[in-house]
């Protein structure tokens, strides 16, 4: 067969058919609704009666909303949170674990419990267990040790209460990834940098850092874009009280949609997430180039 | 012999290890031993042992959270996702990988870009669309939407299994005359098995867990997965901390015993993607 031939055999047709089951999928329920979202955002709309074109007022409305400038502000503090705790506990942990080499996968398992277990237990133990004044063990201590009030209930502390049940169940995730990936840093490194009398310190920051850098710049990515996106925690702790004190712009959304019923904004809510997204989108689709060429 | 200095080191990593360790699972080891304790118990010291181990709250926990429809519904849903995603994610992961079809740049492209999408970017207008068509409630049509979100990172690891099979293989199979089904049902799939497993257990476990589409789509008690209704008596038991925490348990338990079973294909495929092998 002449290489024209095999080329054409290669493009067949029916190689379109494999792919159409998920786009269709994709398309029926993440596109086309995020198109419709795209309008609805310039809309007031109840979900139920015919929406009402209004322009850019949901927009505008949002500038004058002091509520909508902390939720923006959370998520920039959220970002900033999980950008550093839980990526700094799972390298340290990451690199205690090599010197662990039978008993590695133990650990793995325990870091990972919390991360497996969904948002709804986990935040119901955090809620019942440790915070809660009455039943918790803060309310324990409160009781017989020192002062201490349900980090929850407090303006001043409640966001980085519900970030700190987040980051629990979060963090082991980033060890595992990271652990793997110090596993491919190349043994004749470590062995000839020991050799040259390098400490512990010194072998982290000149071998093992550079060769797992990759994988950092991409966890780094990925947890900026969920710091926009999350949701779970937060709803299902406070709701994003207390007085807005947690709110963040999924909570504001969702809250416009199903509790206000102003879908419109809701829409112009989730527009404005996905912006922010949108810019991390295009990094992680340019660092993800590499891979697509293989 | 052991340089002293060397011995301090290993002492304080042992220590942050079992630090990391006791973070971990505390507060899981909290909810165990209260599940077995009254309210009043609880509060008079949330970190005593039980006095004995009584399945009382489990019982008042298993009707309480209706967890007999839940688990029905959760075991449903879970398996509609499962089979929804690796069935779409299996046939679009061949082409793509081999770049078959020329727009695969695109196509790759655009489920690169779904993974960032927020879920509230889509969910209102989908969700009045089906409260029309009178889904709402219905667990196989929930099962598809959290099917299409897990289809990117499906594709994506399937991809790379894909890439882990010589393309000589197919080539071959294409000189001999195999129609693209042919190649893919006969060639690739068997080969793909294992990538399919693991990326089943890693959905099945999103499916699972999954919050924010379930709540908002699986709405009155028929509808209720397990986790949702947890959710649903706590609203109702708050006031006996015990029942609460046996209802805990009730819903982890099964997960802890399923990753504990799939351990080792679960850290493959979470760090497949993250991780240049």
């Amino acid at each position: 067969m002449t290489q024209a031939a095999t080329h054409a055999v290669d493009e067949h047709w029916s190689y379109y058919l494999f792919v159409l089951p998920a786009l269709l999928l994709s398309g029926a329920v993440i596109l086309v609704p995020a198109l419709l979202t795209l309008i609805l955002a310039f809309t007031d709309w109840d979900g139920v009666s015919r929406p009402l074109w209004v322009g850019w007022d949901n927009f505008r409305d949002f500038l004058a909303d002091t509520t909508f400038w902390r939720a923006i502000f959370n998520n920039v503090k959220w970002t900033v949170i999980f950008l550093t705790i839980p990526m700094a506990i799972a390298l340290i942990v990451a690199s205690l674990l090599q010197t662990r080499r039978r008993s590695y996968g133990v650990y793995q398992m325990i870091f990972l419990l919390p991360y497996v277990l969904s948002p709804i237990a986990n935040a119901s133990i955090w809620s019942n267990m440790i915070f809660d004044q009455i039943s918790g063990v803060v309310g324990h201590i409160n009781k017989h040790l020192f002062p201490l009030r349900d980090p929850l209930g407090h303006v001043s502390s409640a966001l980085y209460a519900v970030a700190a049940v987040d980051i629990w169940h979060f963090w082991g995730y980033l060890a595992v990834v990271f652990f793997a990936a110090m596993r491919q840093v190349p043994a004749d490194q470590l062995e000839a940098a020991y050799l040259e009398g390098a400490n512990g310190w010194q072998v982290f920051r000149h071998i093992t850092l550079p060769n797992i850098m990759p994988t950092i710049a991409l966890m780094f990515v990925m947890v900026t874009i969920f710091s926009f996106l999350t949701f779970d925690y937060v709803y299902l702790m406070t709701g994003g009280g207390p007085a807005h004190a947690t709110e963040l712009l999924s909570t504001l959304a969702y809250g416009f949609a199903f509790r206000s019923f102003e879908v419109g904004k809701a829409a112009a809510v989730a527009l404005f997430m996905s912006l922010f997204g949108l810019v991390a989108a295009c990094v992680y689709v340019w660092m993800s180039r590499e891979s697509l060429k293989r | 012999m052991i340089e002293p200095q060397r011995s301090r080191a290993v002492i304080a990593s042992r220590l942050l290890l079992a630090l990391a360790v006791m973070a971990s699972i505390a507060p899981l080891l909290l909810v165990l031993i209260n599940a077995f304790k009254s309210h009043a118990d609880i509060v008079q010291n949330p970190l005593a042992l039980p006095h004995s181990l009584s399945a009382a709250n489990f019982i008042a926990a298993w009707s309480g959270g209706n967890f007999s429809t839940g688990l029905v519904n959760s075991v449903l849903l879970t398996g509609t996702t499962v089979v929804v995603t690796v069935v779409a994610a299996t046939l679009a992961a061949f082409p793509l990988a081999r770049r078959r079809i020329a727009i695969w740049k695109l196509v790759s492209v655009y489920f690169l870009c779904s993974v960032t999408v927020p879920i509230q970017l889509f969910l209102f207008p989908l969700y009045f669309v089906y409260a029309r068509l009178g889904l709402v409630g219905n667990v196989f049509a929930t099962g598809v939407v959290i099917a299409a979100i897990n289809l990117p990172l499906a594709i994506l690891l399937l991809r790379t299994y894909v890439l882990t099979i010589p393309r000589e293989l197919d080539d071959a199979a294409l000189m001999d005359g195999a129609s693209p089904w042919q190649i893919f049902r006969y060639v690739m799939v068997p080969l793909m098995k294992p990538g399919c497993v693991t990326v089943a257990v890693i959905v099945a476990l999103n499916a699972w867990n999954e919050f924010l589409i379930t709540s908002t789509f699986q709405q009155g008690d028929a509808g209720f997965t397990m986790t949702l209704g947890y959710r649903a008596m706590a609203g109702v038991m708050a006031a006996d901390r015990g029942i609460m925490m046996a209802g805990a348990c009730i819903v982890i338990v099964p997960i802890i015993v399923f990753f504990l079973l799939m351990q080792r294909l679960f850290v493959e495929g979470m760090t497949a993607g993250a991780v240049k092998g």
